[in-house]
């Protein structure tokens, strides 16, 4: 497609030389490196909750976002009014970051190789609103049939098209559609007088209306909340202290997320305050361990043709059998560390900066049998479902919340335990890989990552793999 | 962007009004807020990052009937509230009849008029090199600390100037303004191959009203600094002492625990205790809108009910959940004035200055009465359930013994359930301050479940 065909091109009549008067304002004062982001996105939300289908909101937004990089320094300015002359506002209060004569910009735009791993059949805002209503009805009907036990059922579906352009002083222009859809089940389960318990699923990704129609349907979600629910209802006191921990193949990758990832984004490591910086070439990790950081996985929530900067999403090996390779760069941390680009420069909207970020992390599949592997353990702890993670980058501990997990006692799986916040320091855990199994998983679609007060959603996955030794925060000794 | 557009604002809260009666909704309500931001980092003595900008938005919420559509846009021209207007009555079609839905009776609309004091021109009059100004300042007190703070992540200042207006179709009106700015330091320290980092902060509404960045930057460091070297500990149970910073998130979750959505769910531990013990008889946890120049102060909630102060807990008995008109009539009750929504959609529900109210001890005292134990200064992960009151979470702190300081901690859980904690709150100090709407002076609990080695 040429620039001219693209959308805020048609839409809203910018051409490229609009684009290069934008650009040169940014550099009136002087300044290494200016771009333009454009964003318009446009929401659908549907919610269920006591079989009513209670809210619906949709809505739009629209802005751009004008950066001027002068060494290390960046000046940022954003305008939701796409008119030129609030265009031309906003990168004249960014160049004022950089103090020098102008600089003169490439003339002429050259296009980025253009991919395509999502393209969306039927985008969800082409359809009648009724049958994206009809996923949350399904899904409150599946929920409670699964089990008379269920008495609360809240169900959730939102898209959103989001279209970007990214235009450089460099000479390069890019742009994106970038669909995401996503259906989340809540429910709550009770038994008796004892008190209720909740189960949660959900998923989605880049994808479009059929995947809830012949992949993952709204029943699948549901049964799946319920199921998780019913199992909490005869949950025993998570156990306290160090202890052999089995995690499930999935969602729980969100460990790498925390323990590794994070640690491994470029804008600490040049600054120097994460537990990992300096550290490239040197063992950080069992030699079981390869950790990929993969933005470009068809149709995958974490997934981006380009990034948020205009570069092409790669394929990034960050730990290779052990041994640190490499950061996740955006282009300022890479421009100093004179590493080439990642394609990990992401932000949440028109109005924030970017940097670097994750985008689906996960761990290579190793050679053990899971069975194999929950059979090794005489007494552990089986994490199947996790809530969330956080991690501290300079001290490398991090935490996640196992939200459905199972005491291993005899490498059997017996009891299920309440929720627990697991520990740990990110080097070490991952030292204390002993098995990984052949079964490697992504997860369903639901992650969203959360840095310096920016969302961006992401995707995680491991095989099912062996810690030996994390602190589990339960209160059973 | 011009600050004194509230009048305007209230102009167009209105006329979307009028185009949702037009539309043939029975009931509509619609906010509009501007606000600007500016943000500024220092890092090792150099300026990082300037960030300056403005946006506006605008949503509404029709009803036909008891269904209900909302919409909203970043488009204020005429065109942009049209379309908004009609994507909510194209909604509204979709949705179902709920028995309950619709706006407050209009009797029961209010606002506060005596002065919140929420907004303050010195922060709008502040110039961009003073703001860069006091974030170099306090980053260099911190490095200039202790040779040991040899790393940042940096000094920053951000303001924002925001105004919002709301109108509803029953003849409710109204729009305020509000400043605040803030100071923050994250310094990192090191020792031999240990690194840690923390951070302090101050905020207010007023620019004169932040701490000097000399000693916002001084206590960071310290912070950092007492971190160094920190053990596990070995698998226990000991008695537990928050400080203020992380007793806050003890009210998030009371907050959870009170929320309008989860008492008619049945998805709290307190669902049906009104009026019953629920902790003990020295807690007494209050939310007030109503404090002049504080952050969770306004003159009216999001549904156009005048703010008020609700006694949550008083000397440990439950005596209020916090509702808007929805859960209210869900419950029975009245509403509490605690509807909070963005720009659009159903009302939910927030909190205005919530806070756990003074005790009689400093907090020296706190730790001399335990004698051993942990005195948290952090807490990691999100591990609290609202249905069970199952509470575990990643901490790090200090080791106290007889009174005193005698390690840092770090790498441990504490566990129990919410519900045993705030049975066991022993003592709380006297040192309430607020740094944001969530306040809390230091808290000493009983015996929790400590996890480590």
């Amino acid at each position: 497609m040429r620039y001219s065909d693209s959308f805020f091109a048609s839409k809203f009549g910018i051409a490229e030389r609009d684009l290069e008067g934008w650009l040169s304002e940014a550099l009136s004062r002087g300044g290494d490196y200016a771009d333009l982001y454009f964003e318009y996105l446009a929401t659908t939300s549907i919610s269920i909750d006591e079989s009513i289908v209670k809210s619906a909101t949709q809505g739009v937004s629209m802005g751009v976002g004008v950066r001027v990089l002068a060494g290390e320094r960046t000046g940022y300015a954003y305008s939701d009014d796409l008119s030129p002359e609030r265009i031309r506002h906003a990168a004249r209060v960014a160049a004022c970051i950089a103090e020098g004569p102008s600089k003169t910009i490439k003339e002429g735009f050259l296009g980025g190789e253009r991919r395509e791993l999502y393209p969306v059949l039927s985008p969800p805002a082409d359809l009648p609103l009724e049958e994206r209503v009809s996923l949350v009805r399904r899904a409150d009907e599946a929920a409670r049939a699964y089990d008379p036990r269920v008495f609360m059922v809240q169900a959730v579906y939102a898209d959103t098209m989001k279209h970007v352009l990214v235009a450089t002083s460099d000479g390069r222009i890019n742009f994106d559609r970038q669909p995401m859809a996503r259906l989340n089940v809540l429910v709550l389960a009770r038994e008796g007088e004892n008190p209720p318990q909740r189960g949660y699923s959900g998923g989605g990704g880049r994808v479009g209306f059929e995947f809830f129609l012949n992949e993952k349907t709204p029943e699948y979600f549901a049964r799946e909340s319920a199921r998780q629910a019913i199992v909490q209802l005869n949950a025993v006191d998570a156990p306290a202290g160090e202890l052999t921990v089995v995690l499930a193949p999935g969602w729980p990758g969100v460990l790498l997320h925390e323990a590794v990832g994070h640690g491994l984004e470029a804008d600490f490591n040049r600054k120097g305050t994460s537990a990992y910086s300096n550290r490239v070439g040197e063992r950080v990790a069992s030699s079981l361990v390869t950790v990929v950081d993969d933005g470009t996985m068809h149709s995958r929530r974490g997934s981006l043709n380009m990034d948020d900067e205009g570069n092409l999403t790669h394929r990034n090996v960050l730990i290779e059998n052990g041994i640190l390779r490499g950061y996740l760069q955006d282009r300022l941390s890479g421009a100093i560390m004179g590493a080439t680009p990642t394609g990990n420069g992401r932000r949440e909207s028109y109005q924030h900066v970017p940097m670097p970020r994750m985008t689906n992390t996960f761990m290579l599949a190793g050679e053990s049998d899971p069975e194999e592997i929950v059979r090794s353990v005489k007494n552990g702890l089986y994490c199947a479902t996790f809530g969330g993670g956080q991690v501290d980058i300079t001290s490398g501990n991090f935490v996640f919340d196992a939200t459905e997990s199972y005491l291993i006692e005899d490498g059997k799986l017996t009891r299920p335990v309440r929720g627990a916040t697991l520990i740990g320091n990110g080097p070490e855990a991952m030292q204390r890989v002993t098995m990984v199994g052949n079964d490697l998983a992504l997860d369903e679609g639901i992650g969203i990552c959360g840095k310096d007060g920016q969302s961006v959603p992401v995707g995680v996955g491991i095989p099912t793999v062996r810690l030996d030794g994390i602190t589990v925060g339960g209160t059973a000794r | 962007m011009n600050w004194h557009e509230g009048p305007h604002l209230e102009r167009l809260a209105e006329c979307v009004v009028a185009l949702a009666r037009e539309a043939g909704a029975t009931d509509s309500e619609c906010t509009i807020s501007e606000g600007s931001e500016f943000s500024a980092t220092v890092r090792m003595g150099e300026v990082e990052q300037v960030k300056e900008a403005g946006s506006r938005g605008a949503g509404v919420r029709v009803l036909f009937g008891q269904r209900t559509g909302s919409s909203y846009t970043s488009d204020l021209s005429g065109d942009g509230l049209r379309a908004m207007v009609s994507q909510a009555v194209g909604l509204a079609r979709i949705t179902t009849e709920d028995p309950f839905a619709g706006l407050p009776d209009a009797a029961d609309f209010g606002t506060i008029d005596h002065g919140l004091d929420l907004y303050h021109g010195d922060v709008e009059a502040l110039d961009a090199a003073s703001k860069v100004e006091m974030a170099r300042l306090a980053e260099k007190a911190a490095l200039m600390l202790d040779p040991r703070v040899s790393n940042s992540e940096g000094g920053s200042f951000g303001s924002y100037l925001g105004a919002s207006a709301f109108a509803n179709s029953r003849g409710f009106l109204g729009s305020y303004r509000a400043s605040n700015c803030s100071l923050s330091v994250v310094p990192v320290v090191k020792d031999g191959g240990a690194m840690e980092r923390d951070y302090w902060y101050s905020t207010a509404r007023s620019a004169s009203g932040l701490e000097p960045p000399e000693l916002v930057g001084r206590k960071a460091a310290e912070r950092a600094l007492r971190r160094l070297n920190a053990r596990s500990l070995s698998t226990r149970k000991a008695p537990v002492i928050f400080e203020p910073r992380v007793a806050r998130s003890l009210l998030s979750h009371v907050f959870e625990l009170l929320h309008g959505d989860s008492i008619y769910r049945r998805a709290s531990i307190w669902a049906g205790k009104l009026g019953e013990q629920v902790a003990g008889s020295e807690v007494t946890i209050i939310d007030d809108s109503t404090l002049p120049g504080l952050f969770g102060s306004t003159p009216f909630d999001d549904e156009g009910l005048a703010s008020r102060r609700n006694v949550l807990i008083d000397r440990g008995v439950l005596k209020s959940y916090l509702l808007n008109t929805y859960t209210a009539r869900k419950l029975g009750l009245r509403s509490t004035g605690s509807a909070s929504r963005g720009l659009t959609g159903n009302a939910g529900i927030g909190h205005g200055n919530l806070y756990l109210a003074s005790g009689a001890l400093k907090p020296e005292e706190l730790l001399r009465r335990m004698g051993t134990g942990l005195y948290v200064t952090e807490l990691m992960g999100h591990g609290f359930n609202a249905v069970t009151g199952d509470y575990s979470r990643g901490a790090a702190g200090l080791w106290i013994e007889n009174g005193e300081i005698a390690y840092p901690v770090s790498k441990v859980t504490i566990a129990g359930n919410l519900k045993e904690m705030l049975n066991q709150v022993a003592a709380i100090g006297d040192d309430l301050e607020f740094r944001g709407s969530v306040a809390a002076p230091t808290v000493a609990i009983g015996e929790m479940t400590i996890s480590g080695q």
